[in-house]
């Protein structure tokens, strides 16, 4: 980790050095943290960043609920590492498909890759690919906009919704679901997807998990705007939580502060009172523990989820590591949307760079891909896909750290001149002149987004919202002539 | 020369930061103090941001109490002054990396006279523990 001596012990280092040419895959936060710390601690390196979509910015625009737009505001510093004169931005190129991280270390002295967690874990149970069955990736895709998940339409027509994961993607799902549509019309999220929720019938949503309360993975801020979000109930059951105060007594203040409140909820309103609430409240949300999904069943003609058959776990061990194991007791819940949001996954990039299958991550040391001098990595496709941007922020930096030192003790040769984008472009411009998978591959700079990103926030600016996603890869080129 | 010292808009500006200037010190990770001046008001995330000072990461949302990377640890004779604590504020600082006893974040912390000579400490690592939780959970899963 970025122990005191390793921040801030260069800016001397350049000086003799012809100027590093870095380049950067992927331009989520991994990528814009990297080069912002790579360009603020030496005077001379050029940072290089290509992104597979036209757009920058990664899950801060595809994965950030829209109504939570504070976390955006990275965006603000994003932009201002884009817009410094040693950083490039080459949207629309997709590293392992149209340039070959091979070519890519030909073109420059070093490359890091900040590709993200494309996929998702599956469930691996019967039924899983019923209609009405999504994985909570392609759900917030569908409804942040991304290109690939536009398509998604997804059935609302049913009244119970089942999420299964207890971390913060799902509290992000539970409240896009549940929130009053005059909360959601002021966001940015995309006008199809508010039109859908629009007409959801979806009234009651059941978050299930594998183990107990004191294994949430959500977290207190995320856990209290679900119980404050206006026209909905929480629905907890006392008797999960019995007992759970005493054991929280010495816990670290942040699971302590989380258990209270769970237990407060679940506490705070004596039977009929909650009853009487309930009628009188059309939406509600509750937390279901130490359930594990065996089957999704289907209807009678078989089309269609209209259950999960759920086995009962109890707890071996405690805290953390406590293991679910199922006690043969079995479980029918009845819902008509399935929402599988057990995390997401790293996919290998291209044959050249090694990847752990276990663990679906680039194996490194401190940044440093195993065994292939001058390839680095980091974000989620460094550590897996946990954590939050602040944590991807630290990691970055300690990758860039790596690249940095690396630099200075002369790991990475720099006496050789490299030609950065001047290589690449011209790969890429031949690529559309012979036979290739897709023709016609011209990057999109930085300022040809910021007038992507103007269109957007014009068109949002009519409906009240800060902007009107682009949801069309085509309509974004078209936009800005190509 | 002498005239611009009448400038209105620098007067203005002169009026504005009238009231006396307040000391504040910041330890930053690698040990360093930087010491800058701050208005009454001023939030400490704004002295950072106003006075350019080189905390790598600070203030990542830009005061909306959304990342507490603006985490600060004060001691504890003023940590006790300061004004109290929202719960919003205290479910942020329970993500922040390092918490301690006398931690606030820097957004929500207003300058006022009586800190002048203040001495705050970044920590060393401006995590938050959502990811150790997370990664607890879904290893799980
Ligand atoms: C649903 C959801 C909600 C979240 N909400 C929050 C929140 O509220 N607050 C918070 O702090 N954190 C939140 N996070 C976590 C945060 O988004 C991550 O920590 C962070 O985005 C990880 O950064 P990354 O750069 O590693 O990956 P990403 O953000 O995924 O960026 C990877 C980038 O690489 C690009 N790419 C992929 N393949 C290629 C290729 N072959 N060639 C070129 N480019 C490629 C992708 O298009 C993408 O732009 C959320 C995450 C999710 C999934
Ligand atoms: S700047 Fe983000 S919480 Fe203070």
């Amino acid at each position: 980790m970025a122990a005191p001596a390793r921040v801030g012990l260069r800016r001397w280092l350049s000086s003799r050095a012809p100027a590093p040419r870095i380049c950067v895959v992927g331009s989520g936060p991994a990528g814009f943290y990297t080069a912002q710390h790579i360009l603020k601690h030496h005077d001379l390196a050029q940072v290089d960043i290509y992104e597979k979509l036209p757009v920058p910015f990664g899950l801060v625009r595809f994965g950030v609920a829209p109504d939570h737009p504070e976390v955006k505001n990275v965006i603000n510093t994003f932009t201002h590492t884009a817009r410094s004169d040693r950083c490039a931005y080459y949207g629309n190129v997709t590293v392992g498909r149209d340039i070959t991280v091979g070519e890519l270390q030909q073109a420059y002295h070093a490359v890091v890759l900040s590709y993200g967690a494309e996929d998702n874990r599956v469930l691996g149970i019967p039924g899983e690919n019923l209609s009405g069955v999504y994985s909570a990736r392609a759900f917030v895709g569908w409804y942040n906009g991304l290109p690939e998940n536009r398509d998604l339409k997804p059935d609302l027509s049913c009244e119970t919704a089942l999420i299964l994961g207890h971390g913060n993607v799902a509290l992000d799902i539970a409240r896009i679901l549940l929130s009053p549509l005059d909360f959601l019309r002021k966001t940015d999220i995309t006008d199809c997807s508010l039109a859908a929720l629009a007409c959801s019938k979806v009234k009651r949503v059941w978050l299930a998990g594998r183990r107990g309360p004191l294994q949430v993975a959500f977290t207190i801020k995320e856990l209290r705007e679900m119980i404050n979000l206006p026209g909905t109930q929480p629905v907890l059951n006392p008797a999960d939580f019995t007992g759970l105060e005493n054991a929280v007594k010495d816990a670290p203040r942040p699971r302590k502060r989380l258990t209270e409140l769970m237990i407060k909820t679940a506490l705070e309103k004596p039977r009929e009172k909650a009853a009487m609430a309930q009628a009188a409240v059309p939406r509600q949300w509750g937390l279901k523990f130490q359930r594990s999904p065996q089957e999704v069943l289907p209807t009678a003609d078989g089309t269609r989820v209209r259950g999960v058959r759920m086995a009962l776990t109890r707890l071996e061990g405690s805290g953390d590591s406590a293991k679910a194991v199922p006690t043969g007791d079995m479980e029918e819940l009845d819902c008509g949307l399935v929402l599988s949001s057990i995390g997401y996954r790293s996919l290998p990039l291209d044959p050249a760079v090694p990847f752990d299958t276990q663990h679906s991550i680039i194996p490194n040391n401190l940044g440093r891909v195993m065994g292939v001098p001058g390839l680095y990595c980091s974000g989620w496709v460094k550590r897996g896909p946990v954590g939050v941007i602040i944590t991807t922020m630290n990691d970055s930096f300690d990758t860039a750290q790596s690249v940095l030192e690396d630099l200075q003790g002369g790991v990475l040769d720099v006496s050789v001149s490299k030609e950065g984008f001047g290589a690449v472009g011209s790969i890429l411009r031949s690529r559309v002149l012979s036979l290739t998978i897709t023709p016609g591959i011209r990057p999109v700079s930085f300022s040809e987004w910021e007038k992507i990103d103007a269109a957007e926030v014009a068109r949002g600016k009519a409906a009240g919202k800060p902007r009107e996603k682009i949801v069309d890869p085509q309509e974004m080129l078209q936009l800005i002539g190509h | 020369m002498c005239r611009r010292r009448w400038d209105p808009l620098i007067f203005a500006n002169f009026s504005y930061s009238s009231a006396d200037p307040v000391t504040v010190h910041f330890i930053n990770r690698d040990g360093e103090r930087l010491t800058t001046t701050a208005k009454e008001g001023e939030s400490l995330l704004e002295v950072v941001v106003n006075q350019n000072l080189a905390i790598d990461g600070f203030g990542a949302c830009e005061g909306t109490l959304a990342c507490s990377t603006c985490h600060l640890i004060f001691e504890k004779d003023v940590f006790q002054k300061l004004d109290a604590i929202s719960d919003e504020e205290m479910d942020m600082l329970d993500l922040a990396y390092g918490l301690t006893e006398t931690s606030r974040l820097g957004c929500q912390v207003r300058i006022k006279k009586l800190m002048d000579g203040l001495t705050v400490q970044v920590p060393v690592e401006v995590s938050d523990i959502r990811s150790q939780l997370e990664a607890g959970k879904q290893s799980k899963q």
